[in-house]
């Protein structure tokens, strides 16, 4: 096609396309400008029980007119990126956000927060004396709840109850980490495609490092000891560390060292592991007949201990406002709203009591049919978050919040760092031993800046 | 793209095999058959992850996670009307504002900028020319905190025109050498022929010189289009709940606890289907502006 033939159809083209995607802007201005009356901009993080949520909010809205609710949903590394640079800023972006009791006392002592204890106390249908103990105190600082729970979890071991017959063999209900290695070992059955335990092995802080932390602190090993010294390469630190990646590497799944939660879930779900130590909401995937193949053959047992009494560990997802909120009584109106006890019905009517967001409130395991839908589960779900205590899961003391991390804003990047190194000797590339020398340096770093300002 | 590919392929074998007739028949055809599978192959390779989106996007959650994966299941609607449940309309609504305005501006700053720096060499031409590239070193991330730290002290935090403005500025420079290099192409002597005719500048671009390279713009255009509607760092940081753009919507159904693979499949199909369709419209005009500058 010659250029001067061409080029008088075709300058018409652009103007075309120009003009069918300004029709679409039509409805850009409404998405792009709207907001009059009072908006509540919500950030949170987009699990299942969350977007169960947000599909219940329209209750909300017709129950405080006047008020709209906006949602921003992201994954959770984005949602915590986001939210921690909107609130470290005073953004006031977020009238409420979602973050964890990882970030809550840090935030807290950093006056980003509101301190909702006021709002608390002067609600007294809300009774925040139900949270569960553990989880209220987790998301406190000072004697105040600067957050509140949605849901909560601590780690335990699903394990395949037919699997355990046929080969003879017994779960006992508070397994030590030998006992299911042996169990491993045993039940590790490759012609069958069944691994004998499931493992996070993707690198991050709150994905391998969690479970692995747990296993070091019942090994008797800790990240820093009170002067802030990194321990990573003391004995205990090193005989959990190769403890965890011989049995991953010896009788876990096929590709571990980038399977996380989600990798594990599936492959638990469709019957490809005998066990699996994880988070306790991995029991709702388990037992939904949507998503799995096992539905009814599992157990559930505390999390394996070596030398302390427990060793679960302890993580929600709370609701917080940062300082700079405007519309301070709308936004707790709403976070009391999502954190009640009649939410939990609404859920529970609406959606089918499996969908309940777990482990905040002692009432929730006193519904009678929370207790018949998650029956399996319930109990060791409950006992699991109660005892999920520093005292409990770890054999000396430490300078630092959290069970399976360690509570510094520098622990983000650390942790995902450790994690590299831990996940390359699970996949073989290295030792346990290098990757523990290299990480007591990245370690040590951090270590120095405490021991430093104190 | 495949039949040009493998035509071009063809050509460049049968040049390359100047043997005595009947072999080069023989290998010629052998030959072209080789290169025929093996374009089919790369295009198979190149083409099967959307294909694969697009059929998990008819699956069921469950399907979507089976293994070994499943080719054959019954085809389900479901994914999509999740979606459209989310409140997919505004972010689609704002992803094209966004796409539209800021290559509308790219074009208005960068025809005239491309001119002066190639049919009109102006003083200090290189200088401009890596100065515009070296805009485009810096990684963005270091560049974030300051950037929404600005975007909040002038109120910009959420708003579509942060991003009208970033990603104008972030498709300049690459339009500018583009456009660049298809103006370096046009013949001095239309532009001559034109001037003896007495045609001033602005009659001399519109009538004379942009015709010669429309190709060229609508390429460059297209570009800035996909880049723009694909961008998801600036979007994810300095839009939360109003001015959210199409990829950010993405990502809200990736969740570390339970399933999403056919959601996010059902979603990313309909977040790409503009731009497929875009780029389906002009893909004639795309391809010989392509092979018309030095971006071949």
């Amino acid at each position: 096609m010659p250029d001067s033939a061409g080029s008088g159809q075709w300058s018409r083209l652009p103007l075309l396309v120009l003009v069918a995607l300004l029709t679409l802007t039509g409805c850009a201005g409404a998405g792009a400008l709207g907001a009059g009356g009072q908006t509540l901009v919500i950030a949170i993080v987009a699990n299942p029980q969350m977007n169960d949520a947000i599909e219940l909010s329209d209750q909300f809205e017709r129950d405080n007119p006047g008020v709209r609710l906006k949602f921003v949903r992201l994954p959770e590394n984005q949602a915590r990126a986001k939210i921690t640079a909107s609130t470290a800023t005073g953004g006031g972006e977020f009238d409420v956000v979602m973050i964890s009791n990882y970030e809550t006392p840090q935030w807290a002592a950093n006056g980003w927060l509101e301190n909702l204890q006021s709002y608390v106390d002067s609600s007294p249908d809300y009774d925040a004396a139900d949270f569960i103990p553990s989880i209220r105190d987790s998301l406190s600082y000072q004697g105040s709840m600067y957050a509140v729970p949605f849901y909560g979890e601590s780690s335990f071991l699903a394990y395949r109850k037919d699997l355990f017959e046929q080969a003879g063999l017994t779960m006992p209900a508070r397994p030590t980490w030998q006992q299911i290695a042996e169990f491993a070992a045993r039940l590790d059955d490759e012609d069958a495609g069944v691994a004998g335990i499931c493992l996070r092995g993707k690198p991050g802080w709150g994905e391998s490092l969690a479970p692995l932390t747990t296993v070091v602190n019942t090994f008797g090993g800790q990240w820093f000891d009170q002067d802030w010294n990194a321990r990573l390469t003391s004995p205990e630190f090193r005989a959990a560390a190769e403890f965890y990646v011989n049995l991953v590497r010896e009788h876990g799944e096929v590709g571990a060292s980038s399977a996380g939660f989600s990798e594990c879930g599936t492959r638990y779900a469709q019957g490809q592991a005998a066990m699996w130590y994880d988070a306790t909401v991995m029991a709702g995937t388990n037992e939904d007949p949507a998503s799995s193949k096992v539905v009814g053959k599992s157990g559930y047992v505390a999390a394996p201990v070596q030398q302390t009494r427990s060793s679960g560990w302890l993580y929600t997802w709370a609701l917080a406002m940062p300082k700079v909120t405007e519309h301070k009584q709308a936004a707790w109106n709403f976070m009391r709203w999502m954190t009640s006890k009649q939410f939990v019905q609404t859920v529970g009517s609406t959606f089918g009591w499996n969908r309940v967001p777990p482990g905040c409130r002692m009432s929730t395991y006193a519904i009678q049919e929370y207790q018949r839908a998650a029956q399996a589960y319930a109990q060791p779900t409950l006992d699991g978050i109660s005892e999920a205590d520093q005292r409990n899961a770890m054999v000396r003391p430490v300078p630092y919040p959290g069970i399976q991390f360690v509570g510094i804003p520098e622990f983000q990047d650390l942790g995902t760092r450790v994690s590299q190194q831990l996940s390359a000797a699970i996949a073989g590339q290295i030792s346990v031993a290098d990757a523990l020398n290299q990480a007591q340096q990245y370690a040590h770093t951090v270590g120095e800046s405490y021991r430093e300002t104190r | 793209m495949t039949a040009s590919t493998a035509s071009t392929a063809s050509a460049a074998s049968t040049a390359l095999t100047e043997d005595p007739p009947r072999a080069r028949g023989r290998r010629g055809r052998a030959g072209r058959a080789a290169l025929t599978t093996l374009t089919w192959v790369v295009a198979v390779l190149f083409v099967f992850p959307l294909v694969w989106m697009v059929l998990t996007s008819f699956k069921q959650e469950a399907d979507a996670y089976t293994d070994p994966p499943r080719l054959f299941f019954t085809p389900t609607l479901d994914q999509f009307a999740r979606v459209l449940d989310r409140g997919f309309l505004p972010y689609l609504g704002n992803s094209a504002f966004v796409t539209v305005l800021s290559t509308l501006f790219v074009l208005l700053l960068g025809v005239p900028a491309a001119y002066a720096l190639s049919l009109a060499p102006v003083r200090g031409t290189s200088n401009a020319l890596g100065f515009f590239l070296s805009t485009k070193m810096l990684p963005i991330v270091a560049a974030i905190i300051p950037l929404y730290v600005i975007a909040q002290n002038v109120q910009l935090l959420d708003n579509v025109w942060a991003l009208v403005v970033l990603y104008t500025a972030m498709n300049l420079p690459l339009a500018i050498w583009m456009m660049r290099s298809f103006f370096l192409e046009v013949p001095k002597e239309v532009i001559e022929a034109g001037q003896m005719d007495g045609a001033r500048l602005p009659t001399l671009l519109l009538r004379v010189v942009l015709p010669v390279v429309a190709p060229g713009i609508a390429a460059t255009a297209l570009i800035c289009v996909i880049f723009s509607w694909t961008e998801f760092f600036y979007a994810v940081n300095l839009t939360s709940a109003r001015a959210g753009s199409v990829p950010v919507f993405l990502v809200g159904f990736i969740t570390s606890e339970g399933l999403y693979w056919a959601q996010l499949s059902a979603a990313a199909l309909l977040a790409s289907l503009p731009v497929v369709i875009v780029g389906w419209i002009a893909q004639n005009y795309l391809v010989r502006g392509l092979s018309m500058g030095a971006v071949k």
